[in-house]
């Protein structure tokens, strides 16, 4: 056992020097016209010697370390708790989530422009979080390409602005069920495979749509993205200082109040908020209904379930589709937000870290994933001040967060439909 | 109403499956035995429409059945149970037989989005169906528990529950009796009688307890590797000197 972790603890220590040496240490130097490596400096070989003997001391003791960890009640106050009645617990969540509602419909009015926006992205995030959990969690089927139904539905209202001046109203139904159509297409090809193999077409797919954004110019103008998306109206009241289409009136002058740019951003934040209600709404529905037992049926057992009749492409799509319907709803209202979109905003990255919500939060679970989507969405802006350091700060997060809770923050706890006692 | 004839089955090189026929009249019993590898399971994956058989035909109530799809056989009446219970263990008993019944509840999304009268009525119909048959099998009062924390026998019973929930003509069971006690086997027996004298279903079934076997069937059907070997009643196959040779003896 002490030989073995031994060697162990020898090989990582030896890693990490070998990372980290050339990576932290080496400099690339102009002097005149050649480049010059040089070596690195006291300071830094003490500070890389330190970690390695660092990480040699923890995998040398690494049992008895995780075993204290494990003791410490406070670090996972969750671990011992009693599963609470399905009944309790239902009420409770209902309460705790209309409170929360109603708290964020009031917070924006009292809070700074900048907290309101972020707000906002958040909600946008928490849709495409609660949609990829379909997919993933409920259907089971990994998907690392759901960023494109969000430049689809990104993409529709941008260029249905821009070519025919489509409202925001407009564009939202269109782009939610362009992208479902999207994703219905996607499908059928794709859904024969499964596992990793599904994974990597998915990712495949979702960096076609980007390299096509990227490269059909004349439509999407390429990487120079389409500017002047207009800001959604309420009931042909405009937010700008000034109506930019005529028959439209502007929302401060309706009101006889002063003009604010707040206006402009609480609306939007509150349409987020709406939306990402309907879609907690819609989903949780869905989850109790036929299909959503549908997925979970084929998830548990694929065999199964087709031997009960369940056609495994008709229920699979159907996941599909309604995760990309939502994908299509957060990318209208984030073209609506940023005014201007771009093939940048739609890379592989942004699949991963709606991937990582999904398991942070707990498959399957919505009040997991919308706690998830917070934290992940909120945490980088926070942490601003060490940008640098900030995707070593999320990449720390997860590695703790797999040894703590591996089955993401409040794994999902299925609602079951109780058959009562009949008299 | 089912009629099999001269299903052949080949994995490459390997032929599981030679040229076996059998048929199922209605209200009958129908065994297929051998011994373990002899094709048993190979001949209900074609039936089931897991595989696509190489050579033969399958008739189902007079329609060519052999390669469509499994959802779509089970849709026209034919269930089956398997060899390992299969169960959607995470989800509870009563769940278990609602998935079921998927395609008797209203499908479309809309109706269930509102939660329209229509809809309620069907869901309750269902769940009206599920505690019927939970109550046969003995189960309803471990409606609510995760299906995965049944006892092994249960488990089968739900297995058997939940093809019937979706009101099958013909009822496959693979070895519905493996792991059961003499007991457990006694009340299987009774109940795959009941389901045909009761609810008009015809049972395809293959098993290796020759007791619970002679008991129900009305015909038994050998197969031995790959190969039909006999068929007849459970009297004409006990006195089969072929048979005797190559599975009743070795036991």
């Amino acid at each position: 056992m002490a030989a073995h972790n031994l060697k162990h603890a020898l090989f990582c220590a030896i890693v990490t020097l070998v990372i980290a040496y050339p990576i932290l240490g080496f400099n690339l130097v102009a002097s005149g016209t050649d480049i010059i490596l040089e070596g690195a400096k006291t300071r830094t070989v003490i500070l890389v010697l330190l970690a390695a003997v660092a990480v040699f001391l923890f995998q040398l003791f690494r049992d008895n370390v995780m075993a204290l960890l494990g003791k410490a009640p406070a670090l996972n106050p969750l671990a011992n708790r009693q599963p609470m009645e399905q009944g309790k617990r239902l009420k409770l969540e209902s309460i705790v989530l209309t409170l929360i509602i109603v708290g964020a419909l009031f917070w924006p009015f009292f809070v700074s422009r900048g907290a309101v926006d972020l707000a906002t992205l958040v909600l946008i995030y928490i849709m495409l979080a609660l949609g990829l959990n379909v997919v993933v969690g409920l259907a089971g089927l990994l998907d690392l390409g759901y960023v494109a139904f969000y430049a689809v539905g990104a993409y529709t209202f941008a260029l249905l602005s821009q070519y025919y001046g489509f409202s925001f109203w407009l564009a939202l139904p269109l782009g939610a069920l362009l992208a479902a159509l999207f994703g219905l297409v996607l499908g059928f090809p794709v859904l024969r495979l499964r596992g990793d193999y599904l994974a990597i077409v998915t990712l495949g797919f979702g960096e076609i749509i980007r390299i096509l954004l990227n490269n059909m110019t004349s439509l999407t103008g390429g990487p120079n993205g389409i500017g002047g998306i207009p800001d959604p109206t309420l009931f042909g009241m405009e937010f700008g200082r000034r109506v930019k289409e005529e028959g439209n009136t502007s929302f401060h002058e309706t009101l006889g109040i002063a003009y604010s740019s707040e206006h402009k951003v609480i609306f939007l934040y509150l349409i987020a908020l709406v939306l990402a209600v309907i879609t907690a709404l819609v989903i949780r529905r869905l989850m109790r209904m036929p299909v959503g037992r549908a997925w979970e049926a084929l998830r548990e057992d694929e065999i199964a379930a087709r031997s009960l009749g369940l056609s495994r492409t008709a229920v699979k799509l159907s996941a599909f589709t309604i995760g990309a319907f939502f994908a299509g709803f957060a990318g209208t209202v984030f073209a609506s937000k940023q005014g201007f979109i771009s093939p940048e905003s739609f890379v592989f990255l942004e699949s991963a870290i709606i991937l990582a919500i999904v398991v942070l939060g707990g498959m399957g679970s919505q009040i997991g994933v919308i706690l998830a989507a917070i934290a992940v969405t909120t945490l980088p802006e926070l942490a601003r001040e060490f940008s640098e350091y900030r995707m070593l700060i999320f990449g720390a997060a997860m590695v703790l967060m797999m040894v703590w809770r591996p089955q993401g923050l409040l794994p999902m706890r299925r609602t079951h439909i109780e058959l009562k006692a009949q008299e | 109403m089912l009629d099999v004839q001269n299903l052949s089955m080949r994995f490459g090189g390997l032929l599981a499956v030679d040229q076996v026929s059998l048929d199922v009249q209605e209200h009958e019993i129908v065994s297929i035995i051998g011994p373990n590898g002899a094709g048993k399971t190979t001949v209900f994956n074609c039936m089931s429409g897991f595989y696509k058989p190489t050579g033969g035909k399958i008739l189902f109530e007079g329609k060519e059945i052999q390669g469509t799809p499994d959802y779509k056989i089970s849709r026209l009446g034919m269930v089956r149970t398997f060899q390992h219970v299969r169960l959607f263990n995470s989800m509870t008993v009563v769940e278990n037989l609602l998935v079921a019944q998927h395609r008797h509840l209203n499908n479309n999304l809309i109706s269930g989005l509102l939660k329209t009268p229509n809809y309620r009525t069907r869901e309750k119909k269902s769940l009206d169906r599920a505690s019927y048959w939970l109550e046969r099998v003995g189960l309803l009062e471990l409606a609510n528990v995760e299906a995965g924390n049944l006892a092994y026998g249960q488990q089968r019973r739900l297995e058997i529950a939940r093809c019937m929930v979706t009101e099958p003509k013909l009822l496959m069971l693979d070895e519905p009796a493996a792991g059961l006690n003499p007991s457990e086997t006694r009340d299987l027996n009774q109940l795959i009688v009941s389901l045909k004298e009761d609810y008009n279903v015809s049972v395809v079934l293959i098993e290796h307890d020759m007791s619970l076997v002679m008991d129900i069937s009305d015909r038994i059907n050998v197969i031995n590797q790959g190969r039909p070997l006999a068929s007849g009643t459970p009297d004409e196959i006990r006195n089969n000197d072929d048979v005797i040779k190559a599975y009743l003896g070795e036991a």
